[in-house]
């Protein structure tokens, strides 16, 4: 039920940014999503693909340094509350964020969380235990490719 | 005739004697002190390694066949194995500014330091300072040669002392105004950040009172000169001298400002080929090699400075006989000077080793974008250390600025790169890029 993440080191210069996403799209790769964390000296982009690992190997091809974990992405309603639902959920099971972002569907009233939780196996069992909808990856590529 | 920007007044005549009688007693003091090292442990086996007695010394020229000292040597005998006298003959003990790993200690008697005094005496009064002055002496005053060689050169010629030492600059400013001192004696790039605290400050720097500054510890181009001299209004002086020698004191400009005087009747200076140690043509750049001719407690034969300068042997129209040294230009080894503190790449490359267990690549880079140095470490990240968690890449950021900081001394700015970015050098790495020596002095 975890998905695999893509994260990628960006020194903080122009174009450093596009250099992985070109070298993706060249490859023909999808980004299902992203998340982009920086600082004044250097950034983290985390990406969602369907090919985790050919797309590690064209970003590693392509000279960039890549680390893939584990996140947990849940499907929650795309509604006032949907996530404050399941932070509630988290932090009553005392389970730490890392960090987490999110995203949404044109088609559906749907929204997925990604999260990433030190020991994702333990989160997403109690996240089961609570009914919450955690997404296989098969699922999640469904919903945003369909 | 030469136009002398002030009047041109000697401090001691030794300073002007003939070059044969000042070859006579140098060669006479270099008897001396080759008698004198020979109860030093290191010089007594390097005398005996190369086979010289006092009695070898017949010319100058014999000055080529005696051992070198190299400050690993002082470092292996630390901390003063190498006093040529006992203990109970010490006045002062002062360290070196360097931050290798061990501080080096070197260590001056009362004739020693009554020495020092009067040399950096002879540079003062070469730049304009007179017994009516006041200096401001705006250098640390401690283990670092500078604040108390100045201090006691400014006492000898009988000016007034304002020991501000150094650092807090709205004081400083407070100080020259109210105390109207006609004299700064400091590093170059404080005497610029003065400058800009004063015109902060709503004051024009141009009218601040000192009309004289005696600058040295630390590199400095013509190009910084011109600045301090018209942000500051005032006649900027270079001195140059290093711990293991004496201190400041070892030359120093005239009125002329061509060039520092060497003090040669107690100092033998050498300008030699790094690599060969063969003396370099008349005029050309080399190793400034020293041999103390005078100094008692800690004296050094063929010190081998690290610095690249230039000699010139020809008369100077001020009088001094006296060779005169170019600025340093630069450094055999990689050593920075950063903010006044010595900095080898070394120890940036011991502290990623304590960071990271290997040795990553890196590249330190030194500027002076206002008055003081910046200096930025770039360091390549590397896959295993690389983490999608924010915190941790800032932890590991900490954990070598830290490392940095604890090893050098001072504060450098980390940055993290993209591996396989830094150029990959075959043979000697070059690790550093200064901006700040890039103009033609």
């Amino acid at each position: 039920m975890k998905l695999h993440q893509l994260s990628v080191f960006l020194e903080n210069k122009p174009g450093r940014l596009s250099e992985p996403c070109v070298a993706l799209a060249d490859a023909g790769i999808n980004i299902l999503t992203l998340s982009l964390a920086d600082t004044q000296q250097f950034g983290i982009l985390r990406l969602i693909v369907r090919d985790w690992q050919k797309a590690r190997d064209v970003l590693e091809k392509a000279g960039c340094v890549v680390k893939v974990t584990e996140v947990v992405a849940i499907e929650v309603a795309d509604q006032p509350g949907g996530l404050a639902t399941v932070l509630k959920a988290l932090e009553s099971e005392s389970v730490n964020i890392e960090y987490m972002y999110a995203f949404t569907f044109r088609s559906e009233d749907k929204a997925v969380l990604v999260f990433r939780f030190d020991d994702p196996d333990a989160a997403v069992a109690k996240l089961q235990d609570r009914k919450l909808n955690v997404l296989s990856p098969v699922e999640l590529y469904e919903l945003v490719e369909q | 005739m030469t136009d002398f920007p002030f009047e041109n007044r000697i401090w001691d005549s030794a300073e002007t004697a003939p070059r044969a009688e000042l070859e006579r007693l140098q060669l006479d003091r270099l008897r001396g002190l080759v008698s004198r090292l020979a109860d030093v442990p290191f010089y007594k086996n390097a005398f005996a390694e190369a086979g010289t007695s006092p009695e070898d010394i017949r010319s100058l020229d014999d000055l080529r066949r005696l051992p070198m000292t190299t400050k690993d040597d002082l470092r292996e005998h630390y901390p003063l194995g190498f006093l040529a006298v006992g203990r109970d003959k010490l006045a002062r003990i002062h360290g070196s500014s360097g931050t290798t790993g061990k501080p080096t200690f070197v260590a001056y008697t009362a004739a020693d330091l009554e020495l020092w005094a009067n040399l950096c005496a002879r540079f003062l009064v070469a730049g304009g300072l007179r017994p009516e002055h006041t200096a401001q002496i705006a250098f640390g005053y401690g283990l670092f040669t500078g604040g108390f060689g100045l201090h006691y050169g400014v006492e000898k010629v009988g000016a007034a002392i304002v020991p501000a030492a150094a650092g807090n600059t709205q004081r400083q400013l407070t100080l020259m105004c109210d105390l109207q001192t006609d004299v700064l004696v400091c590093t170059p790039s404080y005497a610029l950040t003065i400058a800009e605290a004063a015109a902060a400050a709503g004051l024009e720097p141009r009218d601040l009172p000192p009309r004289f500054g005696h600058f040295g510890a630390e590199p400095w181009t013509e190009d910084m000169r011109r600045e301090i001299e018209s942000r500051l209004g005032l006649l900027a002086f270079n001195n140059y001298g290093l711990s293991e020698v004496i201190g400041p004191g070892v030359s120093g400009e005239c009125a002329l400002r061509d060039g520092m005087h060497v003090q040669e009747d107690h100092f033998l200076i050498e300008c030699l080929d790094p690599d060969t140690l063969e003396p370099v043509a008349e005029g050309e750049q080399g190793e400034l090699v020293i041999t103390t001719l005078t100094k008692e407690a800690f004296p050094v034969l063929r010190y081998r400075t690290r610095d690249i300068a230039r000699l010139d042997r020809s008369p100077c129209p001020c009088g001094r006989t006296t060779a005169r040294m170019s600025r340093v230009v630069g450094r055999t080894d990689d050593m920075l000077i950063i903010r006044g503190v010595n900095v080898f790449p070394s120890q940036i490359e011991e502290a990623l080793l304590h960071v990271e267990g290997t040795a990553p690549h890196y590249m330190i880079e030194v500027d002076r974008p206002g008055t003081l140095d910046v200096a930025t470490v770039r360091v390549e990240v590397r896959e295993q250390d690389f983490s999608d968690k924010m915190s941790q890449m800032q932890a590991l950021r900490d954990r070598i600025d830290r490392e940095i900081q604890s090893i050098t001394g001072i504060r450098m700015s980390v940055e993290l790169i993209e591996p396989q970015t830094l150029e990959r050098f075959v043979g000697k790495a070059k690790r550093v890029i200064d901006h700040r020596v890039t103009d033609s002095s």
